[in-house]
């Protein structure tokens, strides 16, 4: 069960408060986060939403529950850093970064469009929050990696969090990163795998299968959870399990649904990068009410 | 005796003084450091040098993280793998995030010897010089080597820097200052300017010098800096001596001489030539043979100033 008691490590009380309370219903806000996830993907014509429904819960346990940060100091040196490796998932991104008062919500109506702060896949440059630019696969971890080392030379307590696809785990460069944060010891790192067990042109498992997942990780040195990524109590469980893990890192494999919550996006291929119709987007916000 | 220096090692030497002044420099390497010299920053620092491995990929993504966090991270490897094997992580973990990383090659070009075409990056430039925001470097002997290095760490903003393997006759006194973005005359001239970069430059002086020998006044400017180049030192070579030779150790596609073409065609056309690998591989064999075979001795850089001044209206 969620502890009431658990407050976020927020060291500045006043800085949102309202949103950080621990009374926050994160049942409403995920709700919020995929209405919003739909419009404007709908607005902006293209996206992808199947890889952002089905990391809302992650993303909402970590920012609500889970992470230190400041809205109104993007670059707060203390601050706990969440990388999205799976780039083309910013729409549940900038969802949440909005929710958290990182940028007004009418930009969210800006996404894809010419000169916007909201690009299609998350770039730090434009974006107040965005911790790296991705896009391109398998990138997010090895950077983590350096965020962590730097935390540890500086003597930092940040965490950081990486968020992978588990399509992206077919590109070596995760598995150099996973060989390496293991090989530093990193401990201050907890990387995420939204396994949605669905990648751009169909199931994992018959594009490149990735199972067992568990022990690639755990052969890799790493300190592995399970749980079911649409779970908050077991994500929040997770999430204070790898903060306590020593001289390895810890990654949680979150079992989640592609295009989670809205019934025709589910377990869909095709909803992995096109946008809903207008009726479609009209469908899917009822089903969110 | 001309007095030679390794660029490699004197990167590696440079690397532990700036580790000395700025506890924020850190070294990555991809399991070549007794190569590219950065042993020397690890036997000292060790806290702050990361061997990654094999792998360079993801070396560039965590000097990139390590960059976001405050780090002036220097990652080397040979030329062939930087950015051969993490073309991609450079451009949008670096490049595109606008990370100040140093990535600091080294056995660039055929000179790497024996070795033979897998390990002679003769690409590499076109590749780096592609890349928005980048500054790419190639320093023409260890005196340059030791300044571009501490002005790379001086720069707020990625840089690339390509060293040889090979000793260099040293060209510059002490009193010299690098600029990133500036040209240097080595050698004045007033019918043909050779413009050249790295292990070329010596050669263009060496051909100024043959070419003087019959008449001919040959200017010579070492181009140490690629990216941003530097647009007047070349139009006002083309205006002042109406006919311009490149000289580099990498492919005449995308490097030093499709860079100056660029700005003589916009800006002052003249007649030009390129010495530069054309279009092929390199293979195995000394430097020195290496260097004839492909045509890039300072007898190739003193005929091609003869054909280009025979165009000259």
């Amino acid at each position: 069960m969620l502890s009431d008691s658990y407050h976020p490590l927020i060291e500045t009380p006043g800085d949102k408060a309202s949103v950080f309370s621990s009374g926050d219903d994160l049942k409403e806000v995920a709700k919020r986060l995929r209405r919003d996830i739909i419009t404007m993907i709908g607005k902006a014509g293209s996206g992808h939403p199947g890889g952002s429904l089905s990391a809302v819960e992650i993303i909402t346990t970590l920012y609500f529950r889970i992470m230190r940060f400041k809205p109104a100091d993007p670059d707060w040196k203390d601050r706990d850093r969440f990388i999205l490796s799976k780039g083309h998932a910013a729409p549940v991104l900038y969802a949440v970064l909005t929710e958290c008062g990182y940028f007004p919500r009418s930009e969210l109506s800006t996404l894809r469009q010419l000169d916007s702060h909201l690009q299609g896949h998350a770039d730090r440059t434009v974006t107040h929050g965005v911790e790296m630019s991705s896009g391109s696969l398998g990138q997010g971890l090895s950077f983590a990696v350096g965020c962590a080392l730097a935390g540890r030379l500086n003597s930092q307590d940040y965490r950081v969090y990486a968020l992978l696809s588990d399509g992206e785990c077919d590109e070596g460069q995760t598995w150099e990163a996973a060989m390496s944060a293991a090989n530093f010891k990193v401990d201050n790192l907890t990387a995420i795998v939204d396994k949605n067990r669905i990648q751009l042109s169909g199931f994992t498992k018959d594009i490149m299968d990735l199972d067992p997942m568990n022990r690639k990780w755990a052969a890799f040195g790493w300190r592995v959870f399970e749980v079911d990524g649409h779970s908050f109590e077991e994500l929040f469980d997770a999430f204070g399990k790898a903060r306590k893990v020593k001289g390895k890192p810890a990654v949680i494999i979150a079992h989640t649904v592609k295009g989670k919550g809205v019934s025709f996006m589910e377990n869909n291929v095709d909803f992995h990068g096109k946008a809903p119709s207008a009726e479609q987007v009209e469908q899917a916000l009822k089903e969110l009410a | 005796m001309t007095e030679e220096l390794a660029p490699r090692e004197v990167y590696g030497r440079t690397l532990v003084e700036l580790g000395r002044e700025n506890p924020d420099i850190v070294v990555l390497d991809a399991d070549l450091k007794p190569s590219t010299m950065t042993r020397y920053f690890e036997k000292e620092f060790p806290e702050r040098f990361f061997e990654v491995g094999i792998a360079e990929q993801n070396m560039i993504g965590i000097a990139s993280g390590l960059a976001a966090s405050g780090k002036i991270p220097f990652a080397s490897t040979f030329a062939v793998f930087a950015p051969g094997r993490c073309f991609d992580q450079i451009r949008v973990s670096v490049a595109q995030a606008k990370l100040n990383v140093k990535i600091v090659v080294t056995h660039a070009g055929v000179t790497v010897g024996e070795d033979g075409a897998s390990h002679q990056a003769l690409e590499d430039l076109a590749l780096m010089c592609s890349l928005p925001g980048f500054t790419v470097i190639v320093p023409a002997d260890g005196i340059e080597t030791a300044q571009a290095i501490r002005a790379v760490a001086a720069h707020n903003g990625p840089c690339y820097v390509r060293l040889c393997r090979p000793r260099l006759p040293v060209i510059f006194d002490s009193v010299y200052r690098f600029q990133i973005g500036k040209a240097v005359e080595m050698r004045s001239g007033t019918n043909a300017t050779v413009i050249a970069c790295g292990v070329l430059v010596a050669s263009a002086l060496e051909a100024a010098e043959q070419l003087a020998r019959d008449g001919v006044s040959c200017r010579v400017l070492n181009m140490p800096t690629l990216k941003p180049i530097d647009e007047a030192a070349i139009v006002k070579a083309a205006a002042e001596t109406g006919a311009i030779v490149t000289a580099e150790e990498h492919q005449e596609a995308g490097g030093l001489g499709s860079i100056v073409s660029r700005i003589t065609a916009s800006r002052q056309p003249v007649p030009m030539e390129f010495v530069a690998i054309k279009d092929v591989f390199g293979q195995s064999g000394k430097p020195a043979e290496l260097l004839e075979r492909y045509g890039l001795t300072a007898k190739d850089i003193a005929l091609a100033v003869r054909e280009t001044i025979k165009r000259k209206a």
